[in-house]
């Protein structure tokens, strides 16, 4: 099981995947807005999106949990 | 006689109207967020409130507070700098009716230019030449695709509400089309609150040449010259300079005298920025109205030895201009950097604290800047940090003097774009000063990518 987590701070502007969901390495799971720009979170490796842990909205810092693959 | 102040905005714009109000007797009243508590404007101004969470529309956003704080503390003025409330008519018209000058043009001027799809519509009106497109919204795809087949590829994609290069897209092909609709039409429901999407015909390698106005509530416009914002990233100006090295004496005075068509046409008053594309061959297209001071000002301040802000504040004390287009004369060449808080390959922002922070001084060196050093960049807003302005009798010196500055400034603790501008500035095109939108993509990011590999 692995971590996506945040690459720095700012706001979850959107959560693209859904629980459940198969993710390839490379893909984009999740958009951060910091400093008035968007910044796409990729998995590093692929795997099933087992738990959402950010809520869209919730303002996370650097390394803090966006969600749980397995 | 406006006698007191209040800037509803943060970072350097803020101190940059601190010091003339200082400068002409007004008194200031700074507001700020939770996260700018220690904020040097906040220091710097004669009272300072606190109104509101981080997020920008918890604070520097919020209409009602600001205006409870004016009201408070008995400002007659409200300066809204660039950026967060500048361009807001609602705002202005609150200023309006609570009797508080708004320092800009009157609440309809701004509404009038504030969509992208309107302002074409009117400065066709005026007779301001405009890029082939469409004058109506975009229903959905199919009618997307129908215009743009008969405009013909490529194209540009854009939101009426969009800024800051959010909502717009080049797009080549009509499969490309389909899903760049999609999402930007999202994008700009999310980012503006407003979705309408058009196109306009793509102009290959454009200049970006845009004219500073100012006019007076007496019916004087006077253009104070243009600035080429050609080198941008992510749609962003990086590097300003004032005149444009590019375009012919015939072709500034075509375009100065389309900018004050334009202005008195929809009765502007007060600072106002004129954005133009300007093609090889030099013909220039409309492409959006500012109507507010802009971020690179200085550089037309640094050629025309003028104050835009104290000009800014005179205006809006109905004083009538004391110069016309004939007496403005330019002198020498102005170059502006902004210093982003951003990793310099990738362009994604980089807050922190700043551990260490020495700033080159020089002849010509001009300084516009929001951090000292330990100071907190947050991750709430624009990244830009700092500009930095050179002025030289010539544009050689002024591009010399700003090779050496940017060399000597030095900033630790966050990663800034300072290694990018210094590549950029010392790269022939732009030393020949042959500088399109094109030039990030064209001279410097392929050589990070040869970095990579």
């Amino acid at each position: 099981m692995t971590t996506v987590k945040a690459s720095m701070a700012g706001t979850v502007w959107k959560i693209i995947v859904t629980e459940g969901e198969e993710v390839k390495a490379g893909q984009d799971v999740a958009i951060l807005e910091s400093m008035k720009m968007e910044i796409p979170i990729t998995a590093e490796v692929g795997g099933k999106v087992k738990k959402i842990l950010a809520q869209e909205g919730d303002f996370i810092n650097v390394n803090d949990d966006i969600l749980e693959l397995e | 006689m406006i006698s007191k102040i209040l800037i509803a905005n943060r970072g350097e714009i803020a101190r940059r109207i601190i010091r003339t109000c200082q400068k002409m007797n007004i008194q200031t009243v700074a507001v700020y967020s939770e996260a700018d508590a220690n904020a040097l404007h906040v220091k710097e101004a004669d009272e300072a409130f606190e109104i509101g969470k981080p997020p920008v529309a918890l604070s520097y956003l919020n209409i009602e507070k600001i205006i409870e704080v004016a009201k408070e503390t008995k400002a007659d003025a409200i300066h809204p700098g660039y950026g967060l409330l500048s361009e807001n008519a609602q705002f202005a018209k609150r200023c309006e009716e609570e009797g508080i000058r708004f320092i800009g043009p009157n609440a309809e001027v701004i509404a009038s230019i504030g969509s992208k799809l309107e302002a074409r519509k009117t400065m066709q009106k005026a007779g301001v030449p405009i890029i082939e497109g469409i004058d109506v919204p975009l229903e959905n795809i199919e009618e997307a695709k129908e215009i743009a087949n008969k405009i013909g590829f490529p194209i540009m994609l854009k939101a009426s509400a969009g800024g800051g290069g959010i909502g717009m897209q080049r797009i080549d092909r009509e499969e490309e089309l389909e899903k760049a609709f999609e999402g930007n039409k999202k994008r700009a429901e999310s980012f503006f609150g407003d979705g309408t999407m058009y196109i306009e015909k793509l102009i290959e390698n454009p200049h970006h040449v845009e004219v500073q106005i100012i006019a007076d509530s007496h019916g004087n416009v006077v253009p104070l010259f243009e600035r080429e914002c050609s080198v941008q990233r992510r749609n962003q100006k990086v590097v300003e300079e004032a005149p444009s090295p590019f375009i012919s004496t015939s072709t500034r005075e075509k375009m100065l005298d389309a900018a004050v068509q334009a202005a008195k046409h929809i009765g502007y008053t007060n600072a106002g920025t004129i954005e133009f594309l300007v093609d090889g061959d030099e013909n220039f297209y409309f492409l959006e109205m500012n109507t507010r001071l802009q971020v690179e000002h200085p550089v037309t301040e640094e050629i025309t030895k003028l104050d835009l802000v104290e000009w800014q504040i005179h205006v809006a004390n109905n004083k009538p201009l004391t110069f016309t287009r004939e007496s403005i004369k330019k002198h020498g060449h102005a170059i502006e950097v902004r210093i982003y808080a951003e990793n310099p390959k990738t362009f994604f922002p980089s807050p922190g604290t700043i551990t260490e922070l020495q700033l080159p001084e020089g002849e010509g060196i001009r300084h516009e800047i929001a951090v000292e050093s330990g100071s907190a960049v947050t991750p709430f807003y624009d990244p830009m940090i700092a500009k930095l302005v050179v002025w030289g009798e010539t544009r050689e010196i002024a591009v010399r003097r700003l090779t050496d500055a940017l060399q000597q400034y030095k900033v630790t603790g966050i990663e800034t774009n300072i290694p990018m501008l210094l590549e950029v500035v010392q790269k022939q095109p732009f030393i020949d000063g042959m500088t399109t939108t094109s030039f990030v993509n064209d001279y410097y990011l392929p050589q990070i990518q040869n970095v990579k590999n």
